[in-house]
């Protein structure tokens, strides 16, 4: 389908006269793209499209003819003779320029809800004035690992570069750089997912091992490049996240990527297998705050192997657990995102087939203008008769009609798949909400775990009294036992309390975070509507106006009705 | 009786069935078509219906009862008989069972063989013809036994044909490379014809193609709309309040495009894509035209040739005073008269061709100008459908986000 086409143009270019080329030369950027993966299609949308800034998401704002008529102009056909590109405003334009007042290349303007600029990853809506983060990721580098190695190239790795502009005071600068690596990026992620249990943070780009041998080096570095800025960019678009320290010296210490080891899950690891004899032994060194981290985290053995046991009381168990999920609303509401979540799916689904539908139209729409175009050369070239020229020239009105339209459908396309884009957005973002909910199940079983280790040992603590009391004046040993023992209990009372708060702390961000998501997903949702809708509405006016013209040239023949 | 603008144009000399002009006047429709018969033996069957005042012809209208093959039969009679004259083409037959009687399929071809009779009937010299009265007056049983006699003897095989179309192109390929081949016609017109009418058939079928694969798209994207609109739809029961709405209203009209792009659709295939085919058909004619007038130069040169050789022994009878002379002569007389013959079908099959064309490049811009007139219309009239309901959504959308 793409190569006749090609050819077509090809032939076009070589038989079609100057002024026929000036009219009907498909040679805009997305003639020779295919959206049979509207994912990618996205992607090379956001660096192909728009020549005034390569690496900028494009908004619907931005490009959509409709909302900036004096952008248009740059973007698709640079030719100019179409007066097609700067027709009066349409009906879209007559609505919506209000619409589009803080239209400018910038993603993360933040207004009222209303007016952001919904489908591709801004979803920055902080009430705090008009603050913003933008992020540009770019320039990927090779670069050698420094560490000795009997093998010199051998450990090389890709950095890029990624560089903020921020009119945030926290940043304490305006414009910086860093270059980073893969690796650093899934610190960042790990880390923040440590830091933000309960918030739903957007999922990090995948390690794609495969993918990263079987492709062709310089696609898959762009597809990374690509994929690492709409992470941080969704990341920027998160209230509490963009302001985070982890954040903070992702994007502006120089250098290799501290690693503080309070926070450094390997020394916690190492640590936590330190003590591991000691609280096998039942040994009180556990930090509290250790138990703030989630057990499958770290390899804190003894931990996982209790916490283990504790979810299976859980579902098998006769007994209630000592702490259930008892907050109905949290289920309902749980209930209704995974039914969410899934027509969600389903409508994402439809939407790549609607996408890849319009945009064979346009295709084989274009293919018919230049069969008809090879048609009407050939008729101009052999007329013997004068009803030859004169279908040659009905044939050129058609041919014409046909390309002007095909180039219409498949900007049209363009842009639905930026609006579309909103619900594959939010299926990534059902991911992190996935995740929230986890660390609140996870934190719960703690809570229960360390509950009834508390409940165990008081028992046994009972035991050890009951006993040593029937021996008159106390058995040393026994008596050395049970202050250990209680001393356990203080700590593991410590650590429940300290669990429990962590676990109030998460279902709290869960609870903001729900409430952020229903506000926002509305919004998105109904600036992605408008967007979708008015894209169509344009466009099919533009492409009605240019079959309306073909049918009055060719009108002739239905007045005239003589034999 | 669909009376689509491609008939309009083309039925009989006038158009009022019922005036009382002096005026000679053939019109025909091919209406209501019917299944009979069972299993393999089905096929279809279409009432013709013929008003004329032809003075050979049945009162002001006669109906009669035509199947397919009928209509085969009449054209190859045509053939046989008025060469030089671009017979009107016929759809093709279906090979493909499942097809066959599919409602789209079944008026496609009545809409076909309407245009292929109503052209007969206006075409000045074939719409005398015997075989054309014979086909639209004769009762069925007739009918049938004229079509089975004449199978057989006249009919051209397919093959046959193809091999004539092939030795057509190869000559006018040996002709351009310059080797000799004498029993051939080369004037430069006519090479320049048959170049043109085979580059045309190219050209044309490509145009077609695209316009069949048009109409896919057309429901394809048809579909894809009416599936979106369905998920749409159950998003928006998820979401409830005035977004869900919104959702809903959205899916809605997603599913009422739909139907707009399926009758669309139907609307090219039948008034863009049919009469693109019907060109490509009427040129498969010009070309069996050309391969009969190649016959018919062969024959008469073969002729000459005979006549020259037959001379040349007559004269040597002559002179050695032999007793065959008077045999000789006699051959020769007739073969003077076939050499004359075979002359004038040549001739009147040039005189004929030159017509022919002049008609043949009139009544395609029409028809071409008729069909692109009705595509861009009903482009048009889709494009301003979208628009409208789409439209309609703004001003709730609107109203959703200021709630």
């Amino acid at each position: 389908m793409m190569d006749s086409e090609d050819q077509g143009v090809e032939e076009a270019h070589l038989y079609a006269s100057k002024e026929e080329m000036e009219n009907l030369v498909l040679d805009d950027p997305l003639s020779s793209k295919s959206y049979s993966n509207y994912r990618s299609a996205v992607s090379t949308l956001s660096d192909n499209q728009h020549p005034l800034s390569p690496s900028i998401a494009v908004t619907p704002a931005d490009s959509d003819p409709l909302l900036a008529p004096p952008h248009y102009g740059e973007f698709g056909n640079p030719s100019a003779p179409d007066n097609s590109y700067i027709d009066p405003p349409s009906y879209g334009d007559a609505i919506f320029s209000p619409f589009n007042e803080n239209n400018g290349n910038d993603v993360n303007v933040v207004d009222s809800p209303s007016q952001s600029s919904g489908s591709s990853p801004s979803f920055s809506r902080s009430s705090s004035g008009s603050e913003y983060l933008k992020i540009t990721v770019s320039n990927p580098v090779k670069e050698q690992e420094t560490s000795n190695s009997f093998v010199p190239g051998s450990n090389t790795y890709v950095t890029y570069l990624i560089t903020t502009r921020t009119n945030i005071p926290d940043f304490g600068a305006s414009e910086f750089s860093v270059r980073r690596r893969f690796r650093d990026i899934v610190t960042l992620s790990d880390r923040l997912a440590e830091s933000y249990r309960g918030f739903f943070i957007p999922p990090r780009p995948d390690k794609s091992i495969v993918e990263s041998q079987v492709m062709q080096k310089q696609e898959f570095v762009e597809q990374r490049r690509v994929a690492l800025e709409k992470y941080l960019r969704r990341l920027a678009a998160h209230p509490v996240i963009m302001k985070s320290d982890e954040f903070k010296a992702f994007l502006q210490v120089q250098g290799k990527l501290p690693l503080p080891t309070t926070t450094d899950v390997t020394s916690r690891v190492l640590d936590g297998a330190a003590k591991l004899p000691k609280q096998l032994l039942g040994d009180s060194v556990i930090a509290p705050n250790e138990v703030v981290q989630p057990a499958k985290g770290g390899r804190d053995f003894m931990r996982l192997l209790k916490e283990f046991k504790q979810s299976m009381v859980n579902d098998w168990g006769s007994s209630k657990p000592p702490v259930a999920e008892e907050d109905k609303e949290f289920l309902e509401k749980k209930e209704k995102l995974q039914e969410l979540e899934l027509q969600i799916a389903n409508a994402s689904r439809q939407a790549e087939s609607l996408v890849k539908s319009q945009q064979d139209m346009g295709e084989t729409m274009g293919e018919l203008g230049l069969a008809f175009i090879k048609l009407t050369k050939f008729e101009n070239e052999e007329a013997v008769l004068n009803s030859q020229r004169v279908r040659a020239t009905d044939m050129k009105s058609l041919a014409t009609g046909a390309v002007k339209a095909s180039r219409f459908h498949r900007e049209l396309n363009a842009q639905t798949v930026k609006h579309l884009d909103t619900l594959h957005e939010y299926l990534g973002l059902m991911l992190a909400v996935h995740g929230a909910f986890s660390d609140r199940s996870s934190a719960l079983l703690t809570v229960q775990t360390l509950i009834s280790e508390l409940s165990s040992l008081q028992s046994r603590a009972e035991k050890l009294e009951a006993a040593s009391s029937k021996i008159f004046g106390g058995d040393k040993s026994r008596i050395s036992k049970l202050e250990e023992l209680k001393e356990t209990i203080r700590i593991t009372e410590d650590a429940q309390h300290v669990a429990t708060r962590e676990y109030e702390r998460i279902k709290e961000n869960n609870r903001t975070e729900l409430e952020r998501l229903d506000r926002e997903r509305q919004a998105d949702f109904l600036n992605m509507l408008k967007g979708f809708v008015v894209n169509q509405v344009g466009y099919a006016e533009k492409i009605a106006d240019v079959w309306t013209k073909v049918a009055e040239d060719t009108s002739r023949y239905v007045n005239d009705d003589s034999t | 009786m669909t009376m689509n603008p491609t008939n309009a144009s083309l039925s009989g000399s006038m158009q009022s069935p019922r005036s009382q002009s002096s005026q000679p006047f053939l019109s025909v429709s091919v209406t209501d078509p019917v299944k009979l018969g069972n299993g393999v033996q089905a096929y279809i069957s279409y009432r013709v219906i013929t008003q004329t005042n032809f003075p050979d012809y049945q009162g002001p209208e006669k109906i009669v009862i035509r199947r397919y093959s009928d209509f085969v039969w009449l054209h190859d009679r045509l053939f046989e008989k008025y060469k030089g004259i671009f017979i009107p083409p016929l759809p093709e037959k279906s090979a493909v069972e499942k097809f066959r009687f599919s409602a789209e399929f079944i008026e496609m071809r009545r809409q076909a063989l309407d245009i292929f009779i109503n052209r007969i009937a206006s075409h000045h010299e074939l719409q005398q013809s015997e075989d054309l009265r014979t086909f639209l007056q004769a009762d069925e049983e007739a009918m049938e036994r004229f079509r089975a006699q004449e199978s057989g003897i006249f009919k051209k095989k397919p093959s046959d044909l193809m091999q004539i179309f092939k030795d057509v192109q190869s000559k006018v390929s040996d002709v351009v490379l310059g080797k000799e081949k004498p029993v051939e016609e080369s004037t430069p017109e006519y090479e320049k014809m048959k170049h043109y009418i085979f580059e045309l058939e190219n050209h044309l079928a490509e145009a077609q193609k695209h316009a069949y694969r048009l109409v896919k798209r057309h429901r394809e994207l048809g579909q894809s709309l009416s599936d979106f609109g369905k998920a749409v739809k159950l998003l928006g029961d998820c979401e409830g309040n005035a977004l869900g709405k919104a959702f809903s209203e959205l899916g809605a009209k997603s599913e009422t495009l739909s139907i707009k792009l399926q009758k669309e659709a139907y609307q090219i295939l039948m008034n863009f894509e049919e009469p693109l085919k019907d060109y490509v058909r009427a040129v498969q004619s010009i070309k069996a035209t050309i391969a009969e007038r190649a016959n018919a130069f062969r024959r008469q040169c073969e002729l000459a040739e005979t006549m020259k050789l037959k001379e040349i022994n007559l004269d040597k009878l002559t002179l050695t005073r032999s007793d065959k002379v008077a045999e000789a002569q006699h051959e020769y007389n007739e073969l003077k008269v076939e050499s004359e013959q075979a002359a004038q079908t040549f001739e009147t099959i040039v005189r004929l061709m030159n017509e022919e064309m002049v008609r043949f490049q009139e009544q395609k811009t029409k028809d071409m100008g008729i069909a692109f007139h009705e595509f861009a219309k009903g482009q048009a009239r889709l494009a301003n459908g979208i628009a409208d309901a789409w439209r309609s959504l703004i001003p709730k959308l609107e109203s959703c986000s200021s709630s």
